[in-house]
């Protein structure tokens, strides 16, 4: 078993006095894969914002790399769920990908040669390095999505969060989005989030149900109890043609 | 004009224009794409506490204003930092009660009432050269410090979250952004008045919006055109006999719906450098 680079711990959190997640336990393996769904509200974003470090839980512990998640911002890739936001900001391509190079107390010094170069291997990475000039608010969807993910790799992150990352992307670019993620996760550990169960592609390695508890699955596949208990209701599984079968077979109680 | 320049309020007067103008660029800038007009708003109202409270004490005009409208926004950070959704209204409230303190403290004030209007509408005509070292010094301060986190401040302004992500120091520089509104409010004052400050922050940025592709760029058009619009009113003032900050405020004004019906027809939308590749929008 690799060593574990993300270990939630009895974390609990409330939001104005609403349990939003209940002792939670997850540890997340080096190389890992981890797809995190569950209905929406279930508190997806909330547990990847603790282990971003963005939020503190109530209770229990967050640990990234054995440290504090602030603490490991600099191996941390970040990809949020809003890629729209101000859109008119008068900013290019560039200079976005260029704020994940950014480093705590830099002051007067402009971004140096190494913090360019690097910017343009994460855009040439994700095919966007032709649109580097352009204004942000003038890409289309996918693009500016891949410009987000250029901006969180970057500083070369050791893992990678990704914020329900296929929502600007339409469906024809989606299996060439799930490749290039799985290329990235030769080398990066990945922890998605999505209501979307479409992203349990191949290439993911496991999965967990988050709607205020969490169920983890050792495995890429997603099991009925696991549904059941993370939607609270039976759900039904339905695999859209996909080449390999990401669910696993389930009984349904009324041929009994 | 020539004539004009030969008169020393006259000079005073344009040298003040241009370093407000200067300084309002670069704050405004960071004020627009911050959204934070409303909050620049109460900044400068609620500096008239401070005008009443340098009339009370007796001290002079940039130390007292430029203390209360400090202490002002470090309460407008509080209450935005702490209750975001509450912000507006409690920035509404410290709006009116900077200007409600301002007034009864100057009704406290005894003996001979300045004339309030000036400090309403601005008084460019009346800088006296010892304020002008005042001012060129507090935006030479103002410019220094956004050139310093010149790229923390943008990667604030875009996405703050990840900005805190990337250990910038986000509460620092929001509360830093908030102070030197304030200081700049104080300078912009001496212009167009504490009622006019939010035109000339806004008009320019708004309208440099549209045709920069950067931060920086939109910071040195919107310096630009506030010079433009300042000296362009300063003059019409002069030959027409008017308020000069209302003067100057018209002038941007009409700069402004100009630029929108340039915009209308297409021209004004910033164009990228490099051709458009790859799908269309």
């Amino acid at each position: 078993m690799a060593e574990t680079i993300i270990d939630v711990s009895g974390v609990w959190f409330s939001f104005n006095g609403q349990p939003v997640l209940q002792d939670v336990e997850l540890k997340v393996p080096r190389g890992d894969f981890l797809v995190i769904i569950g209905p929406n509200g279930g508190g997806k974003t909330t547990l990847l914002k603790l282990m971003l470090g963005l939020l503190e839980p109530t209770r229990g512990t967050v640990r990234v790399f054995d440290r504090a998640p602030q603490k490991a911002a600099h191996r941390i890739g970040y990809v949020p769920q809003n890629v729209h936001v101000n859109k008119t900001f008068p900013v290019s391509v560039l200079d976005v990908v260029l704020m994940g190079r950014l480093r705590a107390g830099k002051g007067w010094s402009r971004h140096n040669p190494q913090d360019r170069l690097a910017a343009q291997a994460a855009l040439e990475q994700l095919g966007v390095w032709e649109v580097r000039s352009r204004r942000i608010g003038n890409l289309s969807g996918g693009q500016l999505q891949r410009v987000f993910i250029a901006r969180a790799l970057v500083s070369k992150p050791d893992v990678l969060f990704l914020d329900e990352a296929m929502a600007s992307i339409d469906a024809q670019s989606r299996g060439e989005f799930y490749k290039s993620l799985a290329d990235l996760n030769r080398t990066v550990t990945i922890v998605a989030v999505s209501h979307d169960m479409m992203i349990l592609s191949s290439h993911v390695k496991s999965v967990a149900c988050v709607n205020r508890d969490l169920h983890y699955h050792g495995s890429g596949e997603i099991t009925q109890e696991m549904l059941d208990a993370a939607y609270r209701c039976p759900v039904d599984l339905v695999a859209h043609g996909v080449p390999h079968r990401v669910l696993c077979q389930h009984e349904d109680p009324r041929d009994d | 004009m020539i004539e004009a320049l030969q008169l020393e309020f006259m000079r005073n007067a344009l040298v003040a224009g241009i370093l407000v103008s200067l300084v309002c660029g670069v704050i405004g800038t960071l004020v627009v794409v911050n959204r934070i007009v409303f909050l620049a708003g109460g900044i400068a109202h609620a500096a008239y506490g401070g005008i009443g409270l340098a009339f009370f004490m007796d001290w002079p005009f940039v130390a007292g204003t430029t203390s209360f409208s400090l202490l002002a926004a470090a309460a407008m950070a509080a209450v935005t930092l702490k209750a975001k959704h509450r912000a507006d209204a409690m920035v509404g409230v410290i709006w009116a009660v900077g200007m409600a303190a301002g007034v009864i403290l100057l009704d406290l004030t005894p003996g001979y009432h300045v004339d309030l209007m000036s400090y309403l509408f601005g008084s460019i005509l009346a800088v006296p050269a010892s304020d002008l070292w005042q001012m060129g010094a507090i935006g030479a301060g103002v410019i220094l410090v956004v050139a310093w986190y010149y790229n923390d401040l943008l990667a604030m302004s875009y996405d703050d979250e990840f900005a805190r992500l990337r250990n910038v120091p986000v509460t620092f520089l929001y509360c830093l952004l908030l102070g030197m509104i304030a200081v700049t409010v104080v300078m912009i004052i001496r212009v167009v008045g504490l009622i006019l400050v939010i035109a000339l922050l806004t008009i320019p940025p708004f309208i440099a919006e549209k045709f920069t592709g950067s931060l920086r760029s939109m910071m040195v058009a919107s310096s630009a055109l506030s010079c433009l619009f300042t000296l362009t009113g300063l003059w019409l003032s002069y030959l027409l006999n008017l308020t000069s900050g209302a003067t100057i405020i018209l002038v941007a004004a009409a700069g402004f719906l100009l630029a929108h019906i340039w915009g209308r027809r297409g021209g004004a939308v910033h164009r990228d450098r490099i051709p458009a590749t790859g799908p269309s929008e």
